[in-house]
C-alpha cells in the first residue's frame, strides 16, 4: 500500500485524487502501524517548516520515518515542504530537518521593483533532467509543473540532484539519492505531467 | 523561465456559473464542473471559482462543490467568497482547495491575512482586491463592488502583501466585462511595488489584450471570464497567440 503521510499540513486529497486517476491505491494517514507496513510513501507538505518538523515530532513520525526509510530503504518522495523537510536545515525555521540528505533549505533572494521573480514563485516552470533515473521514464519532452514556493533546496552533492529549473538562478527542484526522492513542485497539480512522475515513483521504485 | 498564467474565472451562483457586466445584469453560463473540467483539458494553468452568493447556507455546498471539482481536475484551484474565518478555510482547502482568497473581510479585519497565512502559509492566501477609479485615483471598493472606502489600491495591496498575502488578485470595476483590455496602467504600478505575483483582472475582450497586460502591465497572471465561458476566446489559440509574441506560457 502506498501511504501518503498525514501530519496535518497540505492539501493530501489531492494527491490521493491523482493516485486513484492512474488506478493506484493509496491511504492518507498518520498510524505508525501503517506506515511500518507501507510499500511506498510520499510526504507532502504546505506551509513551514518548523510547523512541519514539529507535527512530526508530536506524531512521534520522525523516528518511525527514519527507521523505515533509512534502515528500511522504502522509497519514498518528498512534495515541496515534504522535500525541505528531508534537508538538514531551513533558513524558514530554527529546528532540525530530517537530515537525510546533505542539503540545506535557503530562501528566495526577493528582487522588489523589478518584476522578474517574484516571491513566492507561483506558476509553471520547466525542469532540468539532470540524471535520468527511472523516476523520468518516457517524460513528455519539455516537462512542465507546477511551483509554488518561498524557499528552494540547495544540494551539496551534485550526484544527488534529480532535476534543476531556474527562477533567478539554477536551483535543485529535485533531488534523488538512493531511495530518497523529493521534488519542489507539485505532481498532484501538474496535469499529465504529474500524472506520469507518480506513476513512475509508483511502478519503478 | 516561469510561465505566464492564463486563469479563467467561474463565478458562482447558487451552484451555477454566471457572468455580468460591470459587476452587474448577471447571466448564467453554465455548469462549474463541467467548465472547470473543459478548461483544465483546454490548458488553463489554473481556475478561480468566487461564489458571489455566499451566505452560511450556501457555504456548505459551496464545500461540496469544491470536492466535486477537486476530484475533477489536476491543475490548482482558488476558491473565493464569504470567507470570514480561519474554519470557513479550513473547510474548503479539506474539501480539495489549493488556495482561498478573501476581500471585504480582509479590509474590515486586516489581521485576517497574517491569520491565514500563519495557519496554512502565504502560498494559498490570495488578496482580491476591487478597484475603481475616481477623479484620478484607484480606491477599493467592497461587496461585490458595491461598497466605496477611502482606501488607495496601491496603499492596500502594499499592506495585504506585508501582512503575509502570498498573491493579490486585482479587478478593475471600470474594465470588469467591457472586454475593452485589462486596465494596465495601475496593473504595472501595483506589480511593480510588490514582490508577491499580481494576477490581472477585468476587461479581457481580444487575445491582444492578455499580451498588453503581460507585456506592459507586469502581471504575473490575467484572469477572465466571459470571453472563456462564451468560446470568444479559447484557451490553446489563446496561448499559441502569447507564445508567437515571446511570452513564456506552458502549451
Amino acid at each position: 500500500m502506498v501511504v501518503i503521510i498525514d501530519y496535518g499540513l497540505g492539501n493530501l486529497g489531492s494527491i490521493k485524487n491523482m493516485l486513484n486517476k492512474i488506478g493506484i491505491q493509496s491511504e492518507i494517514s498518520n498510524d505508525l502501524e501503517k506506515i511500518n507496513n507501507a510499500e511506498k510513501l510520499i510526504l507532502p507538505g504546505v506551509g513551514s517548516f518548523d510547523n512541519g518538523m514539529s507535527s512530526l515530532n508530536d506524531l512521534n513520525l520522525i523516528e518511525a520515518l527514519t527507521q523505515k526509510v533509512i534502515i528500511e530503504k522504502t522509497p519514498i518522495l518528498g512534495i515541496c515542504l515534504g522535500m525541505q523537510l528531508m534537508t538538514k536545515n531551513s533558513q524558514e525555521g530554527t529546528l532540525p530537518g530530517l537530515g537525510w540528505i546533505n542539503a540545506e533549505t535557503k530562501k528566495f533572494k526577493t528582487h522588489t521593483n523589478t518584476r522578474k521573480f517574484p516571491v513566492p514563485q507561483m506558476g509553471w516552470n520547466y525542469i532540468d533532467i539532470k540524471k535520468n533515473t527511472p523516476i523520468c521514464t518516457d517524460f513528455f519532452s519539455e516537462s512542465k509543473f507546477y511551483f509554488v514556493h518561498a524557499y528552494y533546496v540547495e544540494t551539496y552533492n551534485p550526484d544527488d540532484v534529480l532535476f534543476q529549473s531556474q527562477y533567478g538562478e539554477n536551483y535543485t527542484s529535485g533531488f534523488e539519492y538512493k531511495n530518497i526522492i523529493g521534488v519542489q513542485f507539485h505532481p498532484e497539480k501538474s496535469h499529465k505531467y504529474g500524472m506520469k512522475l507518480l506513476r513512475n515513483f509508483i511502478n519503478n521504485y | 523561465m516561469l510561465a505566464k498564467r492564463i486563469i479563467p474565472c467561474l463565478d458562482i451562483k447558487e451552484g451555477r456559473t454566471v457572468k455580468g457586466v460591470n459587476f452587474l445584469n448577471i447571466r448564467d453560463a453554465g455548469d462549474p464542473v463541467e467548465l472547470a473540467k473543459i478548461y483544465s483539458d483546454d490548458g488553463a494553468d489554473e481556475l478561480v471559482f468566487l461564489d458571489i452568493s455566499a451566505t452560511n447556507e450556501r457555504r456548505k455546498a459551496l464545500s461540496a462543490l469544491v470536492a466535486k471539482i477537486a476530484k475533477t481536475i489536476n491543475i490548482p484551484f482558488t476558491v473565493g467568497g464569504g470567507i470570514s474565518k480561519i474554519d470557513d478555510v479550513s473547510v474548503l482547502l479539506d474539501a480539495g482547495a489549493d488556495k482561498i482568497s478573501v476581500n471585504t473581510s480582509a479590509v474590515k479585519n486586516p489581521d485576517l491575512i497574517s491569520d491565514l497565512a500563519k495557519q496554512f502559509g502565504s502560498q494559498c492566501v490570495v488578496v482580491a482586491i476591487d478597484i475603481k477609479l475616481e477623479d484620478g485615483d484607484w480606491y477599493v471598493y467592497l461587496n461585490g463592488g458595491s461598497v466605496k472606502t477611502n482606501l488607495l489600491a496601491t496603499d492596500w495591496a502594499s499592506q495585504a502583501q506585508q501582512l503575509g498575502a502570498g498573491e493579490i488578485l486585482l479587478t478593475s470595476m471600470n474594465n470588469d466585462g467591457t472586454k475593452n483590455g485589462f486596465a494596465i496602467d495601475i496593473t504595472k504600478k501595483i506589480s511593480q511595488s510588490l514582490s508577491i505575483p499580481v494576477i490581472a483582472s477585468g476587461g479581457a475582450g481580444k487575445m491582444e489584450h492578455f499580451a498588453g497586460v503581460f507585456k506592459h502591465g507586469f502581471a504575473d497572471a490575467a484572469l477572465a471570464a466571459s470571453v472563456f465561458h462564451f468560446k470568444e476566446i479559447e484557451i490553446p489559440e489563446l496561448k499559441k497567440y502569447l507564445l508567437s509574441n515571446k511570452i513564456p506560457v506552458r502549451i
